[in-house]
């Protein structure tokens, strides 16, 4: 077996046990790299020289102290819009050129400093904004189950990169499902923690009310492990909350009785394709039979979330946008005058579906329509929150499928930009409440792709939705498919 | 009420985003099918409810006043589209 196909729990012990070193796992995830990465295209930039430099660091140190580092050794990648101090960061848009960050992000630093071999930077939509990775301005990010299909977006890179073995785990960032739809569609585990829950500073800001950091795994337990590495109190970032970090890997129990599980109706109505659906059901009724209580809810405002959340993030994403000027950094064309440097240096670096969320959000907060546009979706985005409050007396996890349907096709939705944007439907109700959710595979439709369920919890309780989807992961074999990619 | 281009070169000049005539018309008719879809808001009656602010009850979050990151103005500049010596060149902004 290729050790870079291993996950990380495993990849970790055998390091611990020396029956591994870092560098030969490092090694084994560059040429799974190169093997396969003409046909995926998931990293942007490589660094394999500052990796196996890391590694080689890594193995001195496993061998000199027995380290126990929890990230020790392991090769991760990283979606391009975290900082990452002296590597090239594009967040795959022309506007930031060649910049190369003075910084890390604090999640980089906290990654580092827990031994992680940062492998590179990943593929996604431009400035995070897309669902498929086609908005990308350097090329599309291929789905590795089937070629001619997306990853998902945003972090389509990441998804892609830990469903081929090209690393062990990786980070993404989730504002509307960012992380949970890619790893639907990529068949790996992904987890949007709460709101404030791991830092934000260091990431490139598209819609700072919503934008959460999380990983990418190949199951529950390295998820746990990634949330338990990352998360915590940054003064850094004023909304991160200062509350301590639970040990989320000893909450993965493999039981499930007692646990009281919310089904909502409104999230298994039109749009939702007939296996996704029957996939779904069969793991609720799995988990009811392995002992936990299943109900049917309502969150009677899902309908309106996608109107909500795209008036939200647009107009934050036209603020935090405001920053790209051609003036201190990334690209400035030549205008004749100030006004004119702004406008063509905007024009030219920022890609077709950035441009129409700017756009957007700059009209819904313009005079005349901040009232009907932006203030009318955050009291809409407070019943929304309300809906999850109620359900959450109720019960301790919320089960729904994490996309209607599995990967569509490259060039399917990209010509209308409101269907791309209807894709998105079940995962952006739980950013705009802040709650937590992560998906997991629960099986594969008749083109063998994969299908995602979405497990949502209470704020502040990833603990709960790990111990359900670890104990649904023990019961089934869905994380153990691999795409093949020889053919 | 349709969108018109008008008002989408009045937005875009806001947003200081120069676009193409054929970008704006594009433009035109793609938010005026995004506006629409979003006038299903209006459905609901939100007068008494409060907007949203916050995902999780929060207090202001206050720190000491003091700097923890050492000034590096080489770094910061390296990135500059132009600079000169330790300042970043930029056109003329006041006639």
């Amino acid at each position: 077996m290729n050790p870079a196909a291993l996950t990380l729990h495993d990849a970790g012990e055998k390091l611990r046990k020396h029956e591994l070193s870092s560098q030969e796992l490092t090694l084994a995830a560059f040429q799974r790299i190169s093997e396969t990465d003409d046909k995926i295209h998931a990293y942007i930039t490589l660094c394999r020289d500052a990796a196996l430099e890391q590694a080689k660091q890594a193995d001195e140190r496993l061998k000199r102290d027995g380290s126990t580092l929890p990230l020790l050794g392991i090769p991760i990648a990283v979606k391009d819009n975290f900082l990452t101090r002296g590597l090239r960061t594009t967040c795959a848009s022309k506007i930031l050129g060649d910049f190369i960050p003075p910084y890390d992000a604090t999640v980089i630093k906290r990654i580092r400093d827990a031994g992680a071999v940062i492998t590179g930077k990943t593929n996604l939509d431009e400035f995070a904004m897309g669902s498929s990775a086609e908005n990308s301005a350097l090329f599309p990010t291929r789905n590795p189950w089937d070629g001619e299909r997306v990853p998902g977006g945003s972090s389509g890179g990441s998804a892609a990169a830990v469903a081929s073995d090209q690393c062990i785990a990786a980070l993404g960032t989730d504002t509307g499902g960012s992380i949970r739809q890619p790893s639907a569609f990529c068949g790996v585990v992904g987890l949007k923690p709460t709101y404030g829950r791991v830092s934000r500073y260091g990431i490139i800001a598209f819609a700072s009310s919503m934008d959460q950091v999380g990983p990418l795994t190949k199951d529950v337990r390295d998820c746990a492990l990634m949330l338990e590495a990352i998360a915590g109190h940054d003064p850094a970032d004023s909304t991160s909350a200062d509350r301590s970090v639970p040990r989320y890997s000893e909450a993965l129990t493999g039981d499930v009785k007692g646990l009281r599980l919310g089904v909502p109706k409104e999230y298994f109505v039109t749009g939702i394709a007939l296996e996704v659906e029957q996939a779904v059901r069969e793991a609720i009724r799995l988990l009811e039979k392995n002992g936990a209580a299943v109900e049917e809810i309502s969150l009677p405002h899902t309908e309106y979330a996608v109107a909500v959340y795209y008036i939200v993030a647009t107009a934050e994403a036209s603020s935090n946008l405001a920053r790209y000027d051609g003036m201190r950094f990334g690209h400035r064309a030549g205008g004749k005058d100030l006004l004119e440097t702004y406008m063509l240096s905007r024009e030219e670096g920022f890609g077709a579906e950035v441009k129409r969320r700017i756009m957007l959000g700059t009209y819904a907060l313009s005079a005349g329509y901040y009232d009907a546009y932006y203030l009318k979706a955050q009291r809409v985005r407070a019943l929304i929150k309300q809906d999850f409050d109620a359900a959450f007396q109720r019960c301790d996890a919320i089960i729904t499928p994490t996309a209607p349907t599995t990967a569509f096709k490259i060039g399917e939705k990209i010509e209308d930009p409101l269907q791309m944007y209807l894709s998105d439907i079940y995962t952006i109700s739980i950013n705009l409440a802040g709650v937590p959710a992560l998906s997991l595979p629960c099986g594969f439709d008749a083109n063998g792709l994969p299908i995602g369920m979405q497990v949502i919890g209470k704020h502040f309780d990833e603990s709960t939705i790990l111990r359900l989807a670890y104990a649904y992961e023990q019961a089934t074999e869905w994380h153990r498919g691999k795409p093949r990619m020889e053919d | 009420m349709k969108l018109t281009r008008e008002e989408v070169r009045k937005v875009a000049t806001l947003a200081r985003l120069h676009l193409t005539a054929e970008e704006e018309e594009r433009l035109t008719e793609q938010l005026d099918a995004i506006l629409r879809y979003m006038e299903k808001l209006n459905q609901l009656d939100t007068s008494r409810v409060e907007p949203f602010t916050h995902a999780a009850d929060v207090v202001n979050a206050f720190r000491e006043d003091k700097v923890t990151n050492r000034p590096n103005a080489e770094a910061l500049l390296a990135n500059a589209p132009d600079k000169d010596q330790t300042f970043f060149r930029v056109p003329k902004i006041i006639e």
